[in-house]
């Protein structure tokens, strides 16, 4: 495992395919796992992940069906990066309603973005809502 | 459905069905679907459905599996039934708690817990 901040990301493309979006997953995983990240943490970054895959392809490219989605990742002693691209129309990420007020609970669809915050240290939306950057701190232990 | 395509393990307690995941992880949508359409099935065939969902074998799941267990909900609910959900892990249940599903589900430390409240 690299230790330099500026290591190139692992590059992968995801075709709106269940196996595409799990081995990509599972191969980002692996090296979470490599590098002694603990459960917690892959946890975090597997549900977090899939989350904003799913945004991209099902939301991002609901009119782009043949076309993959990019997915991005490094694995560092300290964190891992991970960035999802598609190129679909965009959102706005601050005006999808609050999932957790009680007139919203009933509602089926609507909290990937609110795990993915959740759950990642940070996660920014390029301006156009099209690409995500989301960080995973390793916590830091406690002696 | 063949049973042997079931994502589920279905079984009869008194007439309480309790159903049990055979993936450890609830991530694919497909498999989600199905998941969703065999419950509703269950739900469907009694007058007054009283369900056990046992979380022993998930590992991870998804909002979309969240989505289908609130569209399970609703269902039951409107045929008077009663759901429990049990047996979910820690790193499970603390996403029902961040996303406040905690509030809308019943949620049983044990397929065993949720089985007597229901007997009751």
């Amino acid at each position: 495992m690299s230790t330099d901040p500026d290591t190139p990301m692992t590059r992968a493309e995801v075709m709106p395919a269940p196996n595409a979006k799990r081995e990509a997953i599972d191969r980002l995983v692996a090296e979470a796992e490599a590098a002694s990240y603990p459960t917690a943490a892959v946890f975090a970054v597997r549900l977090a992940v899939e989350e904003a895959l799913t945004n991209a392809i099902n939301h991002g490219h609901a009119e782009l069906p043949d076309e993959p989605v990019e997915l991005a990742w490094r694995v560092l002693p300290d964190r891992i990066d991970v960035e999802v691209v598609d190129h679909g129309p965009g959102f706005d990420p601050d005006g999808s309603p609050d999932p957790t007020l009680d007139e919203n609970l009933e509602n089926p669809a609507g909290r990937g973005l609110m795990l993915m915050r959740a759950y990642m240290t940070s996660v920014e939306h390029s301006p156009t809502g099209n690409a995500v950057k989301m960080t995973y701190y390793r916590p830091r232990e406690i002696a | 459905m063949d049973a042997a395509d079931s994502r589920l393990r279905i079984k009869d307690e008194d007439g309480i069905t309790v159903v049990e995941f055979i993936d450890r992880n609830i991530l694919d949508e497909a498999n989600i679907q199905q998941i969703g359409d065999e419950i509703s099935s269950i739900i469907d065939e009694r007058d007054t459905p009283r369900l056990v969902v046992s979380f022993a074998n998930v590992e991870h799941l998804s909002s979309a599996a969240l989505g289908t267990m609130i569209t399970i909900n609703s269902k039951i609910r409107q045929k008077n039934g009663d759901l429990r959900l049990a047996d979910i892990d820690p790193q499970i249940y603390e996403v029902f708690v961040i996303t406040k599903l905690n509030k809308l589900f019943n949620i049983h430390d044990s397929s065993q817990e949720a089985l007597e409240v229901l007997r009751a």
